[in-house]
């Protein structure tokens, strides 16, 4: 008999999860909120406006509202509850630098939008450790803040920078990444991928 | 109900064949909006993301083959951005890095929204869609055949968008779009304009101005005799006239986005600025 729902398995953040009795349709950000108890991506548009359910999937930034569940496969999740686990400058709290860095500058108000930020900044400062200003502009460009006006969050992606210059770990680490390549066409920031 | 995410091009075929109602998800920017909302409640699904073969792009003489599984963001590699940049340019300008990380050139394609971003730029190029169905044979498609009407297409239920074929052209061109802002936008007008003086011709593809993508092929045929193709240089007249004359070839509606009388303005101010831009005096 045609099977009603669905058993799979999600790795995210470096631990395998067994999903059982899913519904075809269900969103990457639903099974991560609803059945695997992570909440840090934020719920908002579900139309990919918001950016606040940004996860990285094989090391690309994408909306978790927009991933349908049960089509990741083996595809590495992190989720901004990872984050810190795959930063090399994550501090002795087990706050990635990127953290650090928004707690330091007040760049969290309502801090809703925060969880993506995180993410996004993260993976921007993983492929670009010095972005300029249009590039920082650009990588958040999908992130909406409504409280902020953005002032202190550049603030924040500008700490980051510093805390992870200071810091005496060495080299981007970004954790379960496939495919994607720097590639440089009209910004730093265009990445390419693998042909 | 399935979800099967298939590793090869034959694979898709094999899953779309067992479920002939299955829906095709690649990037997941339009279905799974869809879903969210609750506007489509999907059977099956054949996840095209894991096909290498769909991300491939090759280069076959003067035509550039584009996997339908490559990425906005794949869009602006150099390869593609050095012979097609009003495609990197067109697909820079959707939506936000996630979306651009996501989305892909079939999906696009596939969906066919009068606001297609690429679509205006593949109209331009006379870019050809491969299909291929579960019997087998493959099909290629030119743009004008392929879009009929909004996200009305003549894909197949039982086909599948393989890549799309666009001419490398040693042209001038460009891509201008017109939104209420620069981010994380759809388009309210978009133009591709492509200069090849090898052939002294003039090409304008044009987004959200219609049901489908349009060429504006009797401001191409006119400006084409006013440029000077010795010095490549046009007239201030000529290019205000140019852009008068493609704003005729709109065929924009009101809706929630803009209205009719604003996007005709917008596709003619579009039509001369690219037009100063390619041929500076």
């Amino acid at each position: 008999m045609e099977p009603t729902s669905l058993n799979y398995t999600l790795n995210v953040n470096g631990i395998s999860h067994t999903v059982n009795d899913a519904w075809i349709g269900e969103s990457l950000l639903y099974v991560l909120r609803e059945r695997l108890g992570l909440p840090g991506s934020k719920n908002a548009c579900e139309q990919g406006e918001c950016g606040s359910c940004s996860v990285l999937m094989d090391g690309d930034l994408v909306c978790s509202c927009l991933v349908l569940a049960a089509s990741v496969g083996d595809a590495s999740v992190t989720s901004v509850e990872g984050i810190a686990k795959f930063d090399a400058h994550s501090d002795d709290r087990g706050l990635s630098s990127v953290q650090q860095a928004f707690v330091d500058a007040g760049a969290v108000q309502c801090g809703f939008c925060t969880p993506g930020l995180i993410v996004a900044v993260h993976d921007l400062l993983e492929h670009n450790p010095h972005p300029n200003d249009l590039e920082v502009r650009e990588a958040i460009s999908g992130n909406l803040c409504r409280c902020t006006g953005y002032g202190r969050i550049f603030a924040a992606v500008e700490t980051a920078q510093k805390l992870r210059a200071a810091d005496p770990t060495t080299g981007p680490t970004t954790g379960p990444t496939t495919g994607a390549t720097t590639g440089l066409t009209t910004t730093s920031t265009t990445r390419a991928g693998v042909i | 109900m399935s979800v099967v995410a298939p590793t090869s091009l034959q694979g898709v075929l094999d899953a779309l064949s067992n479920e002939p109602d299955a829906h095709i998800l690649a990037g997941g920017t339009d279905l799974m909006v869809e879903v969210n909302m609750g506007h489509r409640r999907p059977p099956s699904i054949v996840a095209t993301r894991n096909v290498r073969e769909l991300r491939t792009r090759t280069r076959n003489g003067n035509l550039l083959s584009i996997g339908a599984g490559v990425t906005y963001t794949q869009l602006g590699a150099p390869d593609i951005a050095e012979t097609h940049p009003a495609l990197s340019a067109a697909a820079r300008t959707v939506g936000s890095p996630q979306i651009r990380n996501s989305g892909t050139l079939g999906g696009n394609v596939a969906t066919g929204s009068p606001a297609g971003d690429t679509l205006p730029v593949l109209a331009a190029f006379d870019a050809t869609i491969r299909l291929l169905s579960v019997n087998g044979s493959e099909r290629s498609v030119q743009w004008d055949a392929f879009f009929l009407g909004p996200k009305r297409t003549a894909r197949l239920a039982n086909e599948v968008i393989t890549a799309i074929e666009v001419p490398i052209l040693n042209a001038r061109q460009d891509y201008l779009k017109v939104g209420t802002r620069n981010a994380m936008v759809i388009s309210v007008a978009g133009l591709a304009l492509v200069i090849d003086p090898a052939s002294e011709t003039v090409r304008c593809g044009l987004g959200s101005v219609g049901p489908v993508p349009l060429r504006a092929r009797g401001a191409e045929g006119w400006v084409a005799e006013r440029i000077d193709w010795q010095k490549m240089t046009i007239d201030t007249d000529g290019a205000v006239e140019f852009g008068r004359l493609v704003g005729a070839a709109a065929q924009p509606i009101d809706d929630h986005r803009s209205t009719a009388s604003y996007r005709r303005h917008a596709v003619a101010t579009m039509a001369e600025r690219a037009l100063r831009r390619l041929l500076p005096s």
